[in-house]
């Protein structure tokens, strides 16, 4: 056992530093109040200066214009670009799961054309699997690719939703319905495609937050080329599990208020009665203890699949605790911090208390990330079947063809 | 970065996984559970001390193994998983390591091969009632050499050799070594949770002891002794839940109702990844523990309370989920869940229960975060 790093990771860590302290402060210091399209161009000069540097995806091959690094190298920097705040939101899709998909399955000439140009930050993605109808069942989706003859281009009619950032993106990943006829595991197909293809149109989801970070796609007869299809036709769901796979390796958790932050500000809050201050009362106390104690452990279960993967074990679905535990504790931690609060705690106002503000931000986020990239039920299902090897769940629409799987009204 | 054990680690432990299955079954449990007058098997503890695990840290020219602490961690989980009768974290955990960490040069020459031969059997007696066991109200006194006072309960305290026990005198607090046999000693097995680690009341009146470590360092030494035992134990309790889950998975696969395996059913799934999610995160503490230990100071005091933390709530839960998974079947005493469901109450409370150590790690916390100058602890 040992957390510390070995010789040559610390080597490394040193040699981040030392770039860091010359880039990050200059950059953190002018992205300040930057909004829109002015954040996203500076956000893609730090991504390209990181790639400039041999610090975009570090685990990438060497081959493909990435670093050729090993995967603790990566979180090694990503350790220390989180000291300085760091973190834009911009490049985690298609970096990491999009893209990781191209190369899992794209061809040679897919492959030149995309990997270098993301990893450089020049170019953006989104995923285009969810649909109203296709959440937890995303097999479900009945986005519909039609193909006049062999080899032609596809027509694309239908609806994605909770498609993150596909208002910034150039290019997204999309799963579509190509054969109602078989079974909806069978019948669908993988493609690339431009943003900006003419048919496409991109509208905000207000959510139930108030803010609009999501958007919903609606499809309207886009034409993509056969060369964009992404592995073999009727092939989709295999090459949707590759992206899905990588979701649950990058969707950690870890974001958003945690105890730390719950502490500094409970310290200054009056207390009940005799309390001191609301830090001092006992239920506080054992709450920041359980606390503390998911947020490390989950940050020790990465260590322990690094160490797997830096033995050449692939970590399996296990990987996918990070979010069922962060998710739940986001959105505990909030509630508590606001109760604490008292008649204060309903104040969203960062004018009068600006310190809260981010707790009654996570309150929300909390919700939506007990359902984003799998909802914690679906994700309970996934450790029970694939780690615990528990039967399936019945499946009545399993063996039937899509067209004729009853839908909802 | 390497947190998981290494390949001789882990050969060690599929040895003693292989070892304990073999000798140590539910039978072996029942038999001491089953007689009152019964403490422990000590057939089992004689081949212990055999294979050198009593003595896993015990240096060689004491008689010991002379292995690292992440060897005994591997050793503790597998004697977590088969819920093993014996007074083994008494006396390698607790006395043990207080011995080779805060004894004496003549203590150590003299305790530490005793246990290495198995003739040394260790206890810790600090609680005088309900209520954290804490070093400010404490009762037994030290006179002149000799110390007097009552302790209960003491697990193991009606088997052990020796004792080390919780004292003031005069104004300060320490820890003092007892040996078990001479005179002003009375020891009473007391009713217990989970009678195969047995506990007893001992009452001493003016019974020789010698002093632990530095007289007025009883706080910190106390400290020291719960923090390494809480890594070990947590790798007991991590062991317990496992087997637990394996336990519950077996059962939920195995017993159909409405015509298809229990295990079927998302309230079950669900159940067992819940089980599942505590266990990881109990294991990754139980190994950020074991790095810890060799580390100390504030490191080790909140890497010890947050694997004990994690250990004690995945145990729980787990003993309690797979009893509740066999349904009726599960509260019968012939069903082997009431074995994990007291020894995991055990657990959670021989050095301590929950409250005590979230209030120590929320003190070393504060200190950390707000700059609160109170992270001495609780005792």
């Amino acid at each position: 056992m040992d957390f510390t790093d070995s010789n040559e990771e610390a080597e490394f860590r040193s040699k981040v530093r030392h770039w860091l302290e010359l880039n990050a402060p200059e950059t953190v210091k002018a992205s300040q109040g930057l909004e829109g399209n002015a954040l996203k161009t500076h956000a893609q000069a730090w991504q390209a200066a990181k790639a400039a540097a041999g610090f975009a995806c570090i685990s990438w091959p060497e081959q493909w214009g990435g670093p050729g690094g090993t995967l603790i190298e990566q979180m090694i920097f990503e350790e220390e670009e989180a000291k300085y705040g760091l973190g834009f939101p911009f490049f985690g899709i298609g970096l990491g799961m999009c893209v990781p998909t191209i190369m899992a399955i794209g061809s040679e000439a897919t492959k030149a054309k995309f990997v270098g140009p993301a990893l450089r930050g020049e170019q953006i993605w989104c995923q285009l699997f969810s649909e109203p109808g296709a959440g937890s069942d995303v097999a479900a989706s009945r986005t519909r690719a039609t193909q006049a003859e062999a080899g032609g281009a596809w027509i694309v009619n239908g609806q994605k939703v909770w498609t993150s950032g596909a208002h910034y993106s150039d290019f997204g990943l999309l799963l579509a319905r190509t054969n109602p006829d078989v079974p909806k595991h069978k019948g669908l197909t993988m493609f690339w495609l431009d943003m900006r293809s003419p048919g496409v149109d991109i509208r905000p989801i207000h959510q139930a937050s108030g803010e609009s970070e999501f958007n919903e796609v609606y499809f309207a007869d886009v034409s993509i080329p056969d060369d964009q299809r992404l592995g073999e036709v009727g092939k989709g769901w295999n090459v949707a599990l590759i992206t899905l796979m990588n979701e649950r390796l990058s969707i950690g958790g870890g974001f958003g208020p945690n105890w730390p932050e719950a502490m500094q500000l409970l310290h200054n809050v009056p207390g009940v009665g005799n309390e001191s201050s609301a830090l001092a009362a006992g239920g506080i106390r054992e709450r920041i203890a359980d606390w503390y104690v998911a947020a490390e452990g989950l940050k020790h279960t990465r260590a322990r699949t690094l160490t797997s993967l830096s033995r050449g074990q692939v970590p399996g679905p296990e990987a996918s605790i990070g979010k069922i535990v962060w998710a739940r504790q986001m959105q505990e931690l909030a509630t508590e911090v606001l109760d604490r609060l008292d008649q204060h705690g309903v104040l969203e106002d960062h004018q009068i208390q600006n310190s809260a503000a981010m707790f009654q931000q996570s309150f929300f986020m909390g919700a939506a990330m007990r359902i984003a990239g799998g909802t914690d039920e679906i994700l309970r299902n996934i450790i029970a079947e694939r780690v615990l090897g528990l039967p399936s769940d019945l499946r009545s629409d399993r063996d039937v063809p899509f067209k004729d799987i009853p839908s909802g009204p | 970065m390497n947190l998981d054990f290494s390949e001789d680690e882990l050969a060690l432990k599929a040895e003693a996984r292989r070892f304990l299955e073999a000798r140590c079954t539910s039978s072996t449990t029942r038999a001491v559970l089953d007689d009152d007058a019964i403490s422990f098997d000590r057939e089992l503890w004689r081949s212990l001390v055999e294979m050198g695990w009593v003595g896993a840290r015990i240096p060689e020219k004491w008689g010991g193994s002379g292995l690292g602490h992440v060897e005994l961690c591997a050793i503790a989980e597998e004697m977590g998983r088969v819920i093993a009768p014996v007074p083994f974290s008494s006396t390698a955990y607790i006395f043990a390591e207080a011995i080779i960490n805060h004894g004496s040069d003549a203590q150590r020459e003299r305790l530490l091969p005793e246990i290495a031969q198995g003739r040394a059997i260790g206890c810790l007696a600090t609680s005088e009632g309900p209520g954290a066991a804490g070093m400010e109200a404490i009762q037994t006194e030290v006179v002149g050499g000799r110390l007097s006072g009552t302790k209960a309960p003491v697990t193991d305290g009606d088997i052990a050799t020796h004792a080390i026990v919780s004292a003031r005198e005069g104004n300060a607090s320490g820890l003092y070594v007892v040996a078990l046999s001479g005179d002003g000693l009375r020891r009473e097995t007391l009713r217990s949770i989970d009678p195969t680690r047995s506990v007893a009341r001992l009452s001493f009146d003016e019974a020789v002891c010698e002093p632990l470590g530095k007289s007025g360092d009883g706080a910190a030494l106390l400290s020291g002794i719960l923090d390494r035992a809480a890594i070990f134990l947590a790798f007991e309790q991590v062991g317990g839940a496992d087997k637990c889950l394996d336990t519950a998975r077996g059962y939920a696969l195995a017993r159909y109702a409405f015509g298809k395996p229990i295990g079927a059913n998302q309230a079950i799934k669900h159940k067992l990844a819940d089980i599942y999610v505590k266990n990881q995160l109990a294991r990754s503490h139980a190994y950020f523990g074991a790095w810890a230990f060799a580390e100390g100071g504030t490191e080790l005091a909140k890497a010890a309370a947050a694997a004990r933390i994690a250990g004690t709530q995945a145990y729980d839960f787990a003993a309690k989920e797979n009893l509740q998974t066999h349904g009726g079947m599960g509260f019968t005493w012939e069903a082997d869940c009431h074995l994990h469901l007291r020894r995991s109450r055990q657990l959670a409370l021989s050095i301590g229960g929950l409250p005590a150590w979230r209030e120590r790690l929320v003190r070393s916390l504060e200190s950390q975060v707000l700059g609160l100058g109170n992270s001495d602890g609780l005792y």
